[in-house]
């Protein structure tokens, strides 16, 4: 070290423990920017998984459909009563009593009365005599024979089935059991205590009740309080208006008191009823042994005996008494292996399929005729007002018409738009305002473009209301920025060597910036195009405002025709209150994402192709 | 028409008079040319004599104004927004900033070639096809592809490039690249053409290559070159031009300018006293 020449200013010693320090200081610094830099990564990676995780576990039960596998009698009387050749004429014949005569064959107990009826017809959907009809207007000569035909069922049938709406578990049984009948109220005797889990688990709810109506209770007793706090205040101010002789104050303070006096009355007999109740439960809960009741606020036990179906009143535990929902073939002594019990754990106040229902669908699952399959109505038909029959052809369609009109406008003006102002427009104010403006109205909210187009597109030109063609229109403007801006972005990035060149072997500026500027530029360009298109397509607002948020049951035929788009259709399903539609929610969803991953895919092949290196 | 009748038609037809015992009649003539960048006056009164069918080399320090009085001659600094020129260029007595000349057609007659090769990222035959197809110069595809191949030979490229004409040219090393741009510039038949620092980025090998090629295009065209190199301004240049801090101080013959500059700038810069 001692023979550095002294006239060698700021000499680092790299041995000295400083500059040790020094080292390890920008290592550390340099790991940690790289720790960073991955933990934000990862972040937004989980982030990503466990929205696209919950989105597809929400959107599964959309993708199948349920359906009974029948086969039915097609009468000639009653599809086709006026024997008409004309399959259009025997499309409108009623092949919805066909279907459920063929049902009604499976049961012919329960098809004895109205009520059961009733219960087998609400498990089959609207559209369930469909394929049956489709089938016979192909083949007239089907009339008169039996055909076997797919029922589309109800959506809530569909979710039971799916274990969506409600929680159910098939328990086989442990001990011979025998039933006193075979219809009508009866009982089912066992060998042992085969109930007594059921018994524990419905004891437990009532405990649970217990609890929450003793939570309801205190914060009604609560209200008491504050109310009757109120009451001695009213009732000492009407004592101080009589001394004071103030007689109108007194008359108010009177009126409030006779308020305040039959709230109390009614709460307090609200805290009676609430304790009453909780006090019950908590009794029945603590009971050992012996029976209870069942009602519709406890989870259903539902016992598959002799071919037959029994709905439990009262569970004890080695019995049941209850109702039969299916008439059983026998009161014969059942195996332990031969009967079964089912166990729904959501009550039945708490959804929309009734036991009698659940009955039949259990007992047509165990014939083997419910089938799960993909579910090819969603992506063949329109929307409906029943869950099982919603599509999203309607929107799919319209968000294509949408998407080319919005394309086909905004590419051309926009790139052109772009070239002018960076190649050839002058550099004055005038352009500065417009670039100005450009980048203003990039950050206009989407809406206001909708108001736009409402008020211009709409009730100036008469454009029709919600058609692809406006929506693609408004639309259109609203991306317009983004592509400009882009566009110019892209142009500007082109080294000015390729204009010199071409402009100094006698190209006029034209030429050089349609045959190398832009070619150049292509790539920047169709990035910023897709940006554009991908805000666009997942765009709902603007379209609010000129009315494609409504109710498409066909498909459009063209950009005229009234029409919605997949974000409108979701924002749609998402505010209906059935539980099927949350599923359709998410299954759209996934339909919209893999639009736009069509989208970009294609935009990274076209930008490949247009590539140059140099 | 191929394309040895259309450059020897370009060629030949402003060569009149221009006989080898009449007096050199000059192909290019510049008198008092003022280039203002903004408030900045960037070449102050320049008056010169380019001879047809030689090579003028414009050496000087940095900054002193010679690309900019190249780039005057073939306008390209029309592209600069804030660029004004003021006085007279002519060639063969056409006034070139003549406010009915075309700028497209006067850069078809006067080529140029940059200082960083900068080839179209096309193949190696569109890159020369592209000046005779935008002119309308080929009238077939037989005579486009004729036209390509022979400025390609032109340019000493062809032997190198005859199997990969369908490649692209920015796959080329330096020296071919720039070789391709002096194809491409040829291609349009022009009669003069403008080199800027074209051996700049080369390497010698490459710049040997290119010096030839300059010597070997003297005998059909009008060349101007500027250069860095005072060693290169004195192999291939026939006259020099010595441009100092925007004024022209001093042309002739090469010869002349290196062993016996008249003006003392000139003699400092040459034996490298200053710049």
């Amino acid at each position: 070290m001692t023979d550095i020449p002294l006239d060698r200013i700021g000499v680092i010693d790299t041995t000295s423990a400083a500059a040790k320090a020094h080292v390890r200081a920008r290592y550390g610094s340099e790991a940690r920017f790289k720790a960073y830099g991955l933990a934000a990564i990862a972040f937004a990676a989980l982030f990503l998984v466990v929205l696209i995780a919950d989105i597809v576990f929400k959107a599964v039960p959309a993708f199948t459909i349920s359906s009974l596998q029948l086969e039915v009698p097609v009468a000639g009387n009653v599809v086709n009563p006026n024997g008409s050749s004309d399959p259009i004429v025997i499309g409108r014949g009623d092949f919805i009593k066909s279907i459920r005569e063929g049902l009604y064959a499976l049961f012919p107990e329960a098809a004895q009365d109205r009520k059961s009826r009733k219960v087998i017809q609400g498990l089959l959907s609207n559209g369930a005599a469909d394929d049956l009809r489709r089938q016979v207007m192909a083949k007239p000569s089907l009339i008169g024979t039996t055909v076997a035909t797919d029922l589309l069922l109800s959506d809530d049938a569909d979710l039971y089935l799916k274990g969506v709406s409600a929680q159910r578990h098939v328990v086989a049984g442990t001990a011979n059991a025998t039933a006193s009948g075979a219809t009508g109220k009866v009982t089912i005797f066992t060998d042992a205590n085969v109930f007594a889990t059921e018994l524990q688990l419905i004891k437990s709810v009532m405990s649970r009740n217990a609890d929450e109506l003793g939570r309801q209770a205190e914060r009604a007793s609560a209200n008491v309080a504050d109310y009757e706090r109120q009451l001695a205040a009213a009732r000492a101010a009407i004592a101080a208006a009589q001394a004071a002789g103030d007689t109108a104050a007194a008359g108010t303070a009177q009126s409030l008191v006779t308020k305040l006096e039959t709230d109390v009355a009614s709460l307090k007999a609200q805290v009676f009823d609430l304790t009453g109740r909780a006090k019950t439960f908590a009794d029945r809960f603590a009971a050992t042994g012996g029976s209870e009741n069942l009602d519709p606020t406890l989870p259903s036990l539902l016992v598959s005996i002799n071919g037959g179906i029994v709905r439990a009143t009262s569970v004890g535990n080695d019995r049941i008494e209850g109702d039969v929902l299916v008439a059983l073939t026998s009161a014969a002594t059942a195996k332990a292996a031969d009967w079964s019990k089912i166990v729904i754990d959501t009550p039945e106040a708490s959804r929309k399929i009734t036991d009698a229902e659940i009955a039949i669908l259990e007992k047509l699952a165990e014939k083997g005729l419910v089938r799960s399959s993909f579910n090819w109505l969603f992506f063949s038909t329109g929307d409906s007002r029943e869950a099982e029959l919603a599509g999203i052809l309607s929107s799919l369609v319209g968000t294509i018409y949408t998407m080319l009109v919005t394309l086909v406008l905004c590419l051309p003006i926009g790139v052109l738009a772009a070239v002018y102002l960076e190649e050839f427009a002058p550099r004055n104010r005038f352009t500065d305002l417009v670039e100005v403006n450009i980048n203003n109205l990039a950050a206009v909210p989407s809406i206001v473009f909708g108001l736009l187009g409402l008020a211009v597109f709409i009730n100036a030109f008469g454009l029709p209301v919600s058609s692809p063609l406006v929506g693609g229109l408004v639309l259109a403007l609203l991306v317009l920025p983004t592509i400009i801006i882009t566009s110019r972005a892209a142009l500007k990035s082109v080294p000015p060597s390729i204009r010199e060149a071409a402009l100094g072997i006698g190209a006029s500026k034209q030429q050089a910036v349609f045959d190398h500027v832009l070619p150049l530029a292509m790539p920047g360009v169709l990035t910023g195009t897709i940006i554009g298109m991908a805000h666009a397509l997942g765009e709902t607002a603007p379209l609010l405002m000129i009315g494609m948020v409504a109710f498409i049951v066909d498909v459009p035929q063209g950009v005229t025709q009234p029409a919605t788009v997949l974000p409108v259709q979701i924002f749609l399903w998402s505010d209906l209150p059935e539980v099927g539609f949350q599923a359709k929610t998410a299954a759209a969803i996934l339909v919209l994402l893999a639009f736009l991953f069509t989208m970009n895919g294609l935009a990274i092949v076209l930008r490949r192709r247009f590539e140059r290196r140099w | 028409m191929d394309l040895k009748s259309v450059t020897t038609a370009s060629l030949q037809a402003p060569a009149k008079g221009n006989g080898t015992h009449a007096p050199v009649v000059a192909k290019v003539v510049a008198n008092a040319v003022n280039v203002y960048y903004g408030e900045k006056h960037a070449l102050k009164e320049v008056s010169v004599e380019i001879p047809p069918r030689s090579v003028m080399s414009f050496i000087g320090p940095s900054g002193c104004g010679k690309s900019t009085f190249l780039r005057c001659i073939n306008r390209m600094n029309d592209t600069i927004p804030i660029c004004r020129v003021t006085g007279r260029i002519t060639i063969d007595g056409l006034d070139i900033y003549d406010p009915s000349l075309d700028v497209v057609q006067l850069r078809a007659r006067v080529g140029m070639v940059f200082q960083k090769p900068n080839p179209f990222p096309k193949s190696i035959f569109e890159n020369v096809a592209y000046g005779p197809r935008i002119h309308g110069s080929a009238q077939s595809k037989a005579n486009l592809e004729e036209i390509v191949v022979s400025s390609l030979k032109k340019a000493g490229l062809f032997d190198e490039v005859k199997d990969r004409l369908n490649d692209t040219g920015t796959g080329l090393s330096g020296g071919q690249q720039q070789r391709l741009c002096i194809a491409r510039a040829i291609a349009v038949g022009p009669e003069i053409i403008l080199m800027d620092e074209p051996c700049s980025a080369l390497d010698p090998i490459a710049t040997a290559r290119i010096e030839e090629l300059i010597d070997e295009l003297r005998k059909s065209f009008t060349i101007i070159i500027v250069t860095h190199s005072m060693q290169q301004a004195a192999r291939v240049s026939q006259r020099t031009a010595f441009f100092h801090l925007g004024n022209l101080v001093e042309v002739g013959e090469t010869q002349t300018i290196f062993t016996n500059p008249k003006d003392k700038r000139t003699q400092d810069y040459i034996t490298g006293r200053f710049g």
